[in-house]
């Protein structure tokens, strides 16, 4: 796989890659010397709430890249808008909307992607998990990750009669879903249904699914919420060692403590705007993000980590308690 | 003792007839629609009906058996285009609404009297017109033989001919259905039930997934509605809403999601129809109940008994609880 993946991704090794953010300034949409993902202009609104206006954000390939910001500040709806998900309101139109110039347009790998669907943007290589896990809750847990796979012969209709045909690869495709599986502490798990894991063994699950797909870039929403705290060094591990081989990951966290620990780049969102870049210890102390992101607490230590994780772990439990309400409403309609 | 022998014997009778069988068959691409896909499909009677025209009037032209059966076929592959098309972006109830809406302007359509001469208005066709190509096919012979307790004519309407052909599609599409659902195909598809996004995010269009399975269930449903007809007559009005309603009966009675679940709730279904029909003739004096209200009475245990099975048992007869399908 890491060959696979270093192919896709050009011939400079991950420290070069990384070594290159060190010339990059650390303000608001700074050009990337090798930005794998440029965005321009993408903004949504709900009604009248503006929840994403992204002027222009560039991601640099090969390196880890972490988007934080408080509650609300629109980290999820920018993953969603950007992997197809959700449509943009600045989205060129037929007739009227806005000029081209204006419009929003993001480019992956080289690729428009402004009018691509979700699935299409994932099989460019752009591959996303969702902050609400969506296991798939009556197959097992390998059969979960076995739908991770690209290009699989056996999803054609008439191949699919033929077992023959599909089931040298179905077999390496276990072979490699066993070994993610192993990796992220699923492995004796791997028949059980979905539906019957806990929270954060489906986040653990969801991940592992979308890296049977050999993402050439990896978005995770909060991967780590609700994941067991033991295990959660050695996922961090992993994900740096995924960086080493070549892939590219922007990650979704509330835990200062692992986006200090493993992002080579922290984006900072507010009310739906970019308002910091740069590394974290950097990114800490800006003033914009202390507004930002304490808001009446101004007065209280960003480097205190104890602080800052603590009232994450309350924030996210509310955000989850929220969008869950949220989307319990949305079904009954 | 005779009534309960007459009633025994008509229940497995009505077990293997070839009209069981047919419905077995709209059964179990209704449950390639539901209970693997999650598609609400409505108007499964409507692809049935929409098969049967297809072949009765084909039959009708002149054309041979064979091209008659594939015009069936490519009705329901149209007809599930044309339904899919405009729904399976939405979400899952606008196909209900369309598809009921649509099985009722096929059989609307199919009765109009403007089109007596090719449909034969509210009357249907007789079967006459279009049996004999089929019995044709047969080379069971003349004469009668004996199986067990049955004794049928061995290629005459209803004889043994039709039952092992119409039986035998039943196991073959089971088959089928099995081969597909153990699949990576049917891996996608299961997965669509369970949640689109996440199958969009790795990179499957969910979209023509779904299309596919609408035309596999829907093609079932058209050849299920020709072998209805084969041993009966085409009647518009037999094939309505009712019908749609009781498919969905015997498949959620066997389980859904299973492969012989709804072969299995089809069996039960009318054998148990025959039964508190045929017991109540028996045992409840006609001042009280007539034939005709036993069979209404017959229908209301029916009603009775699914509102029971989806309260008491959602995973049908056979169904495994952990893929149990109810939460759509
Ligand atoms: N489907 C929706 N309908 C209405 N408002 C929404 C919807 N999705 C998100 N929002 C709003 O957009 C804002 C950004 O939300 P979100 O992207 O989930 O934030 P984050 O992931 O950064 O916590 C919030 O104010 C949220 O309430
Ligand atoms: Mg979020």
């Amino acid at each position: 796989m890491s060959n696979a993946v270093a192919k896709k991704q050009g011939t400079k090794s991950a420290a070069e890659y990384r070594a290159e953010l060190n010339k990059v300034p650390h303000k608001p949409g700074s050009h990337k010397p090798e930005a794998i993902l440029t965005v321009d202009n993408v903004s949504r609104s709900f009604g009248g709430l503006t929840a994403v206006d992204v002027d222009h954000l560039e991601v640099q390939r090969g390196v880890i890249t972490a988007l934080i910001g408080p509650n609300g500040a629109g980290k999820t709806t920018f993953f969603n808008l950007i992997t197809g998900f959700d449509t943009p309101s600045s989205a060129k139109k037929l007739i009227g909307g806005p000029s081209s110039s204006e419009a929003a347009k993001w480019e992956f790998n080289g690729r428009s992607l402004g009018n691509t669907s979700a699935a299409a943007v994932s099989k460019q290589g752009m591959v996303r998990t969702f902050q609400l896990t969506k296991a798939l809750s009556r197959l097992t847990v390998l059969q979960n990750m076995l739908l991770g796979a690209q290009h699989q012969t056996g999803e054609n209709f008439f191949a699919a009669f033929f077992k023959p045909v599909w089931a040298a690869q179905e077999k390496a495709n276990t072979e490699k879903a066993l070994a993610l599986l192993d990796r992220f502490k699923l492995l004796e798990k791997k028949d059980d249904m979905a539906g019957s894991l806990s929270g954060g063994q489906k986040k653990l699950l969801e991940m592992a699914r979308a890296l049977m797909s050999d993402p050439v870039m990896i978005m995770l929403d909060e991967p780590m919420a609700g994941v067991n705290p033991a295990l959660t060094q050695s996922l961090l591990g992993h994900i740096q060692s995924l960086r080493d081989d070549g892939m590219t990951v922007l990650f979704v966290e509330h835990d200062m403590h692992m986006v200090r620990h493993i992002s080579d780049w922290v984006v900072v969102m507010a009310e739906g705007r970019v308002v910091a870049e740069g590394p974290a210890d950097t990114v800490m102390s800006n003033q914009a993000v202390i507004d930002a992101y304490l808001g009446a607490h101004h007065d209280t230590d960003l480097g205190d980590d104890k602080f800052l994780t603590d009232t994450a772990a309350v924030r996210i439990e509310k955000e989850v308690v929220a969008e869950e309400a949220r989307s319990k409403k949305t079904k009954k309609k | 003792m005779d009534g309960i022998i007459k009633v025994l014997y008509d229940m497995s009778a009505s077990m293997i007839l070839p009209t069981t069988a047919a419905f077995a068959i709209a059964a179990i691409g209704l449950n390639v629609h539901f209970g693997f896909t999650g598609l609400l499909n409505m108007g499964q009677a409507g692809f049935m009906l929409i098969g049967a025209y297809g072949f009765a009037i084909s039959i009708g032209a002149g054309l041979p058996f064979w091209a008659a059966f594939l015009i069936a076929v490519l009705a329901g592959i149209a007809f599930a285009l044309l339904l899919g098309i405009p729904t399976l972006k939405l979400r899952g109830d606008y196909l209900a609404i369309v598809t009921i809406a649509a099985a009722e302007i096929v059989r609307m359509i199919g009765r109009a009297s403007v089109l007596n001469d090719v449909t034969g208005g509210s009357n249907g066709l007789p079967g006459e017109n279009f049996r004999n190509p089929f019995s044709d096919l047969s080379f069971f012979g003349d004469g009668q033989t004996t199986l067990l307790w049955f004794t049928f004519d061995n290629t005459g309407v209803n004889g043994w001919w039709s039952r092992a052909v119409t039986w035998l599609m039943v196991l073959v599409f089971a088959l089928l259905v099995w081969l597909l659902m153990r699949s990576p195909w049917g891996r996608v598809i299961k997965s669509i039930r369970e949640d689109e996004d996440a199958v969009r995010s790795l990179g499957k269009s969910v979209f023509s997934f779904k299309m596919q399975a609408l035309v596999v269930g829907g093609v079932l449903g058209s050849i299920g509605g020709v072998m209805y007809i084969l041993p009966t007559s085409l009647q518009p009005d037999s094939m309505g809403r009712n019908m749609t309603f009781l498919i969905w009966t015997a498949m959620l009675l066997g389980g859904a999601a299973t492969i012989f679940g709804p072969i299995l709730g089809t069996l039960v279904f009318f054998a148990t129809r025959i039964f508190v029909q045929g017991g109540m003739r028996l045992f409840v004096p006609d001042e009280i109940l007539n034939t005709q209200q036993t069979e209404q009475f017959s229908w209301i245990v029916v009603g009775v008994a699914l509102m029971l099975l989806v309260i008491f048992r959602p995973q049908g007869m056979i169904g495994n609880k952990k893929e149990l399908n109810f939460n759509v």
